[in-house]
């Protein structure tokens, strides 16, 4: 592949991401401020948004951050919150043909639900490369860690996100993908799964299982639906 | 411009926890064969996900963020994805002024 294609293919994966860049820039501000609030500098926070990029894990280990910080617990929880990557990387793993099996392991560190969830729609209709992939991951990962700093360094002369609804951006742009997910009566058995156990979790165990227990739901209904199939196919 | 160092810490075990969620999914599916129903099933992994993370937004905060949940599902029918996540920001902002 020669320099010029892989340029252009990076510029299509900035193309790409950069919708989502206007809304996370709001959430990274959001995220600073709290941070603040909690005592944290302007360096550490800076330091996590680089380390660990992942928005919800942070907020979660914001609300139950202590002084000294309890590493056991923000550490436990971060990987609750981020259960879900586990599928997401399986998914996209697949997709990946592209890539050397270094530069999956690289891409996989970066995997951010909004970089994740972009890529696989891709996949649907182009062939995945490394230099498309770092167009999404490089404009994304510097505007979380940027607005992360410039948020606990602005602190509470920020306004609130929910009156101006901007905490509704991130959960708009799921939607939006989900309705191109749609391929048939199969996915809505998976959505109809997926929200009621979503739904129901959240309603009666704390924290963040939720998630794991829509997807895993979402998962039962796709292999039944599957199985049906198949015994009809073979009388 | 300080760092604490329990703060390091902390910070360091959330990385090394994501780091680990983020790469197993993948080292998981370089030992398995991929056919039929389990090729089925990661195929369902987007949706699934995706679902589950916005429905308790969408079914179960409140009326304003369930009708703006259903005006950007609508809206992705025919609209650029930027068109619809503002008209579903300019819908909740706009229903939760009026109090729902």
């Amino acid at each position: 592949m020669t320099n010029n294609i892989k340029l252009q293919d990076f510029l299509g994966g900035v193309r790409a991401i950069s919708p989502l860049i206007a809304a996370v820039v709001p959430i990274g501000l959001v995220f600073g401020a709290v941070a603040a609030t909690k005592g944290l500098t302007p360096a550490e926070t800076g330091l996590m948004s680089a380390l660990v990029f992942a928005g919800g894990s942070q907020f979660v280990a914001m609300d139950i951050w202590t002084h000294p910080a309890s590493w056991v617990g923000v550490g436990f929880a971060a990987l609750l919150v981020n259960i879900r990557h586990v599928l997401m990387s399986a998914s996209l793993g697949t997709k990946m043909a592209g890539f050397s099996p270094r530069s999956r392991y690289l891409s996989m560190l970066f995997l951010a639900d909004e970089i994740w969830a972009m890529a696989e729609f891709r996949a649907k209709m182009a062939r995945l490369t490394p230099a498309w992939f770092a167009g999404l991951v490089a404009p994304f990962y510097l505007a979380w860690v940027v607005s992360g700093v410039a948020g606990t360094a602005l602190g509470a002369f920020l306004g609130d996100p929910v009156v101006l609804g901007l905490d509704f951006a991130f959960p708009a742009v799921f939607i939006v993908l989900v309705m191109g997910f749609w391929k048939g009566a199969e996915t809505g058995a998976v959505l109809l799964a997926s929200a009621a156990a979503s739904v129901a979790t959240q309603h009666f165990v704390p924290g963040v299982w939720y998630i794991a227990a829509g997807a895993v739901a979402g998962l039962f209904a796709a292999v039944a639906t599957g199985s049906r199939k198949a015994e009809e196919a073979t009388p | 411009m300080t760092v604490d160092f329990a703060t390091l810490l902390a910070i360091l075990a959330m990385a090394a926890a994501t780091v680990f969620t983020r790469v197993s999914g993948l080292a998981l599916v370089r030992h398995v064969s991929l056919e039929g129903s389990r090729r089925q099933a990661i195929e369902s992994i987007p949706p699934a996900v995706l679902m589950a993370v916005v429905a308790p937004t969408a079914f179960a905060t409140g009326i304003a963020e369930t009708i703006a949940c259903a005006v950007t599902a609508f809206a992705a029918l025919r609209l650029p994805m930027l068109v619809s996540v503002a008209l579903g920001v300019a819908c909740v902002a706009i229903l939760r002024a009026l109090g729902l």
